[in-house]
This record gives structure tokens, C-alpha cells and sequence, in this order.
């Protein structure tokens, strides 16, 4: 296809969010209080508008007929680039607070960059994004402090939540080939000049809410390969299921 | 504010005008300010909207909305969605506030009250049912993407905001 370096970079955007969202959306109906059951499915609904924006635009760019639809629900798993944070599972609240925290931390770093793209269809995604994915970040770090700095148990949680998800975070600044080729045209953000803000950033937050900072340098990676963990396929099962079962339906 | 960049044929605005926003039938999608042009080019109308939120799932409807006011009033139309430039609720009409107030829900403050609000505990969101500012935010996030919960401790009332994007 023309141009299949942005298409691949774009995927490698959207597709954080589309497991992100679905992650979230997994929350509806079982949230820990009226209250966070409607943000959490909120936030899975802003992420699900950004999504498909970029895979409407995604798909004008293979141009064979293939639909957003088509690319959020029938690719294997393998073809799947986001990276192993957005889908880690959740086993707890704070896990659940946890992924999202250290991913929008990240995320508004790179809609921040992003914003400035050359190319002026991710600009205007990015620029739309950014309102309200800094209602995302502050909603997430205000539980990070409760939870850090709430109970004895609410704190032991939390801290246990970031020592296990601390893995997952270096991958956030690994770069495929085609995320490279994006930076040198100017259309994508170079990720490996936001590692330290965002290291930064949250570490000050983690020691705000009275959490000790990991300090493990073994990092997990492999998600933008389309290597996932073993959580990748049960996910999918769920995420893909009626359009496997029923091919082709509509509403 | 509400005319930044908009393109609309005035023998259009009256059939737009009638197109209301799907949860809230008292408003007009033109007083949203999601509709940025309306142009008719060799007779077909082209209407250019823009989303409140990403995830709106009332644009489809709205775009539906439009094609089939511009059907009954005799047009072949096309919806395309643009995202640029964003929309913010700057674009909200005064009649659109008002509206919104009409029908229970407390229009979006400026971007600093709206902060002071979200974030700072303030009170200075005033009650639609009894016009107090005795209101404390009960949750950022409502029953849509746009809103937030709020509680007015004099008349007891919970209510919608609607949250400034900006």
C-alpha cells in the first residue's frame, strides 16, 4: 500500500487505545462505586471516539475498501501493535487506576508533540484529544493519591499495582521502524525524548501519594512487535467475538 | 465566538435551526456550534460538522438528522465531520446557554471558573432549579461525556454541568 510507514505508525497510536478502551469498558456494570463505574466508562468512551478517528483515517490510507471497523476488530493478534501496559488486566482497582495512570501520563506527553505533525489529520486528532485526555490524567493521578495515601490496605494495593506494571513502562519509548521513518518526516513524535519528563512526573506523583518508586531495571517489551503477554488473546476473544460469529452483521 | 470560521448559505439556516441535539431537544445543533459550513455546490448541499467530544455518539444521529431535514426540504445533501478547528464551548450561542439552563442543565463557565469548580471544590455553578450557587461537584463525570454530576445543598436537586472544553 502507499504509504504503509504511516499507516503502521498510526496503528501504533490507536491501537494503545483501543485496548485501553476495551480494558475499561470491561469495568461497566462492575466498578467500585456507581461514581467510578461512570467515569472509567467515560474515559473508555473518549478513547474509543479517538480510535476511531484514526482508523477512519487509517483505512483511507490502505484504500482497498477495508473499514475502521475492519481494523479494530479483524486483525489476529499478531497484527495488534499496542504496547503490554494497555493490556494487562484488571485485577484490582488499583491495577485497573495503576495502567491508567502510567498511560496517561504518557499519552499527554505525546499528544503535547503530536499536535505539531506535519501531517494535519493526526494534528487535528491530537489537538481534539488533548482536552480530554487531560481530564483522563487528572482523574487517574487524584486516585494514584487516594489510594497511595489512603488506608493501610488501599496503599499496600496501590504499591503492589506499580511494582507490577512498573515492567511494562519502558516499552512506552521503544520505536518500530516505522515509527522512525514518521520522526525523520516530520509527521511523528520522537517518544524517546519523553522519557525522562515523564519518569519525572511520575515519580513526583508516586511520592506524593506516599508510594516508593520501583527501582527494577527488567523491563518487559514486545507489544509493538505484535508479541503479546498471555492476556492479549483472551481479550480479543471478547473484543472480536460477534464479528467472527456473525460476519459481516450490522445494527 | 460562535462565527469563527463558519460558512453557512442563510437559506440553510432555518432548516438546520430545527435539527436538535438528540438528548436535548430544546437545542439546536446551530446554537452547538457543531455546524462550521453549509454551501450548496452544483445542487447538492454540503454540511461540514464538527464533534463536541470524540466519542459523541450523538453525531452520527445528528448527521443522520441533517440529511433528513435537507431531504424533506428538497435537498440531495452530503455530512462530512471535520475535526479542525476543535470545538470548544465558546461556540455555545447565548440562546444555546439558555436553553440549557431551560432544561435543567448549568451551562459550561469560562475555562478558569470551570477549572476552579472541577478541581478547587468552588461554588460557582448556579443552580437551574433554584438559581443558588450553593452547588458542589458530586462527580466529574455525568451521565455523557459533556457533563458532569453536580448537588445543589439548598434545594437538594442534583443536576447536570456541562463541562467547558476549551
Amino acid at each position: 500500500m502507499k504509504n504503509e510507514n504511516l499507516y503502521k505508525y498510526i496503528l501504533g497510536i490507536a491501537d494503545n487505545s483501543l485496548i485501553l478502551g476495551q480494558r475499561l469498558g470491561e469495568l461497566c456494570g462492575h466498578g467500585p462505586s456507581l461514581e467510578t463505574d461512570i467515569a472509567c466508562t467515560n474515559l473508555s468512551l473518549d478513547l474509543l471516539g479517538q480510535v476511531r478517528s484514526y482508523y477512519q483515517y487509517a483505512a483511507k490510507i490502505v484504500g482497498d475498501g477495508k473499514t475502521e471497523d475492519d481494523i479494530a476488530m479483524l486483525r489476529t493478534e499478531r497484527e495488534y501493535i499496542n504496547v503490554l501496559l494497555v493490556e494487562q488486566p484488571n485485577t484490582d482497582f488499583a491495577y485497573s487506576m495503576g495502567r491508567q495512570f502510567l498511560f496517561d501520563v504518557y499519552h499527554l506527553l505525546v499528544l503535547n508533540e503530536l499536535q505539531k505533525s506535519k501531517d494535519l489529520t493526526l494534528a487535528a486528532i491530537a489537538t481534539k484529544s488533548i482536552k480530554e485526555v487531560s481530564y483522563h490524567k487528572r482523574f487517574s493521578t487524584d486516585w494514584i493519591k487516594r489510594l497511595g495515601d489512603g488506608t493501610e490496605e488501599s496503599n499496600k494495593r496501590m504499591q503492589a499495582a506499580i511494582d507490577d506494571l512498573w515492567t511494562y513502562t519502558d516499552e512506552l519509548f521503544h520505536q518500530t521502524e516505522a515509527d522512525k521513518a514518521m520522526v525523520a518526516e516530520g509527521i511523528g513524535v520522537d517518544v524517546t525524548k519523553l522519557k525522562d519528563a515523564y519518569y519525572q512526573e511520575v515519580s513526583d506523583i508516586l511520592q506524593e501519594a506516599t508510594l516508593t518508586v520501583p527501582e527494577s531495571k527488567y523491563f518487559q517489551k514486545g507489544g509493538k512487535q505484535g508479541v503479546h503477554t498471555e492476556h492479549m488473546g483472551f481479550l480479543l476473544a471478547e473484543l472480536q467475538y460477534m464479528q467472527r460469529a456473525y460476519p459481516n452483521m450490522e445494527w | 465566538m460562535t462565527t469563527i470560521e463558519q460558512n453557512i448559505d442563510p437559506i440553510l439556516i432555518a432548516i438546520l435551526e430545527k435539527v436538535s441535539d438528540p438528548e436535548i431537544p430544546v437545542l439546536s445543533i446551530m446554537d452547538m456550534g457543531v455546524v462550521r459550513s453549509a454551501v450548496i455546490e452544483n445542487d447538492i448541499v454540503k454540511v461540514q460538522i464538527t464533534p463536541t467530544y470524540s466519542g459523541c455518539p450523538a453525531m452520527d444521529v445528528i448527521g443522520d438528522d441533517i440529511k433528513a431535514a435537507l431531504t424533506k426540504a428538497g435537498y440531495t445533501s452530503e455530512v462530512e465531520l471535520i475535526l479542525t478547528p476543535a470545538w470548544t464551548t465558546d461556540w455555545i450561542t447565548p440562546r444555546g446557554r439558555k436553553a440549557l439552563e431551560d432544561y435543567g442543565i448549568a451551562a459550561p463557565l469560562g475555562a478558569v471558573a470551570d477549572k476552579d469548580v472541577l478541581l478547587h471544590g468552588k461554588r460557582l455553578v448556579k443552580c437551574p432549579q433554584c438559581g443558588s450557587t450553593n452547588t458542589r461537584m458530586v462527580s466529574q463525570f455525568g451521565s455523557t461525556a459533556c457533563k458532569a454530576q453536580f448537588q445543589c445543598d439548598d434545594c437538594q436537586e442534583p443536576f447536570d454541568y456541562f463541562k467547558c472544553l476549551k
